[in-house]
């Protein structure tokens, strides 16, 4: 059955600003995901691109809520109203589990923490040539990180879609869509990193492989979204933004065909251990970036 | 005022929503919220803003100017029973006429449970900017839908990348 959505809202104006947080919160949130599964593969030659991972996921952390505070504009100081309810006569913390925006402004915080405490571990245990932790403290620490790190990366999708927006409104795919593409999109961020630490590159034809499982899922969710959007009959909002959706497909394509070449050459007896960067991953992982970034601008200026 | 995070957005005693200048931060969540597009931002404050019904003159025992000023008497306040009453006898009295298009919007409990404003209409709502019973729906309603589907997306993540990174490399 098809339902027409009929929509009387105003455009929030969620622009440039918020476009690139919710990129920094994906790849944030997916850099410290894949870096921990990376120190979770039990594998100590992945160490070195596990820690890649932390390192990315902190200046992105930190990006984070300089984004939020500047789309405020002129009430920017104000920005912790989001955390401290400052009503005269009712002050405390602000909480609020069915408002996204106030979850994710705790999970913001939160999340940092995470993120500082694993870059600096990964930090100090490149000064000392040892890990500065217990292997199973610092991997139970990042696997709460990670979960934390989820809610980062996706979040943002369920924050449009708890709106009255057409097409946010009109789909519940948006929360697992930027999630996958923030998970494709750190993946590839590593593996492009790994140019300037060449021991990484002992896990970049495994990273690869991960993308491609990634990238199949955005594929599966980009297809939910259009059905979600086509059954809400607001499509139509959808095609002048068709050519950031090609982009955005386009990183997908190139990370399954990077994922099949790897999966090929293990499946064929091959190492899959390449000796460093290649030409393949740089083209592919700038390919992948570039749709996830607009995957999101897609999303967010076809409601606008 | 559910999206709000800052808490900016009260019932008032009158059961009013209003919005605090002083605690709204300017994050728009409830521009993207309001299902009829009556709030707005005040570029120079950096808050958003919408009409108060006349808070002060409430407090102080009038009726909001609109009510008070409209010249043809469109603009009714009052308590809401009369409301209710005034405006059912008037619908039946243009169904008498043979009027049979008019409508009540909000009248009832289809529309966001019942809105303590309510217009008498000609035409189905669409036509004046107003959402239908059927797209009068909380903004909440996907809530547990987009998380749900953000954990199933986790899981299959997760196990896919675990997959991946824990296959043995021989080299």
């Amino acid at each position: 059955m098809i339902f027409l959505a009929e929509h009387f809202v105003r455009a929030p104006q969620w622009t440039w600003y918020i476009l690139f947080y919710f990129l920094f919160a994906g790849l944030a949130g997916g850099a410290y995901v894949v870096a921990t599964l990376l120190r979770l593969s039990g594998d100590p030659r992945d160490e070195s691109a596990a820690r890649i991972g932390f390192y990315v996921s902190l200046p992105a952390t930190i990006i984070c809520p300089i984004l939020l505070t500047a789309d405020l504009g002129v009430s920017w100081t104000r920005f912790w109203h989001m955390l401290v309810d400052v009503t005269p006569g009712d002050t405390g913390l602000n909480f609020k589990y069915w408002s996204p925006m106030s979850v994710g402004a705790w999970g913001l915080l939160v999340f940092g923490v995470f993120a500082f405490v694993s870059a600096a571990e990964a930090w100090l245990s490149d000064r000392r040539g040892s890990p500065v932790l217990p292997l199973v403290l610092n991997r139970a620490f990042n696997v709460v990180g990670a979960v934390v790190g989820i809610f980062l990366a996706s979040y943002t999708g369920v924050l449009l879609s708890v709106s009255n927006q057409p097409i946010w409104s009109d789909t519940w795919s948006l929360g697992g869509l930027f999630l996958a593409s923030g998970l494709s999109g750190a993946a590839a961020l590593v593996a492009l990193l790994m140019r300037y630490r060449p021991e990484a590159a002992y896990s970049i034809g495994r990273l690869h492989q991960a993308d491609g499982y990634f990238s199949a899922l955005e594929l599966v969710l980009i297809i939910v979204f259009f059905v979600t959007i086509g059954a809400s009959g607001d499509l139509p909002r959808v095609l002048p933004w068709l050519a950031l959706w090609a982009i955005a497909i386009v990183g997908v394509a190139a990370s399954l065909v990077e994922a099949r070449g790897h999966f090929r050459v293990q499946a064929s007896g091959g190492s899959a251990v390449i000796g460093g960067v290649r030409l393949d991953t740089v083209v592919v992982s700038l390919l992948v970036l570039l749709g996830v970034v607009a995957l999101r601008a897609a999303v967010i200026f076809s409601a606008q | 005022m559910e999206v709000c995070p800052t808490g900016a957005i009260i019932r008032t005693e009158f059961n009013t929503v209003f919005i605090q200048q002083d605690v709204c931060n300017g994050c728009r969540n409830c521009i993207a919220a309001c299902p009829y597009g009556v709030i707005g931002m005040n570029q120079q404050t950096g808050t958003a803003h919408k009409c108060t019904l006349c808070y002060d003159r409430l407090q102080g025992g009038l009726e909001p100017a609109c009510a008070k000023a409209c010249p043809t008497q469109s603009i009714k306040f009052g308590p809401l029973a009369e409301l209710q009453q005034a405006a059912d006898v008037r619908l039946a009295a243009l169904q008498s006429q043979g009027v049979s298009q008019a409508q009540l919007y909000g009248r009832d409990d289809k529309v966001y449970g019942g809105l303590n404003a309510f217009f008498l209409l000609m035409d189905k709502p669409e036509t004046y900017g107003l959402p239908s019973a059927a797209d009068a729906k909380l903004p909440s309603r996907n809530d547990l839908g987009g998380y749900i589907g953000a954990a199933v997306t986790a899981v299959l993540a997760v196990v896919a990348g675990l997959v991946a990174l824990r296959r043995r490399v021989t080299g």
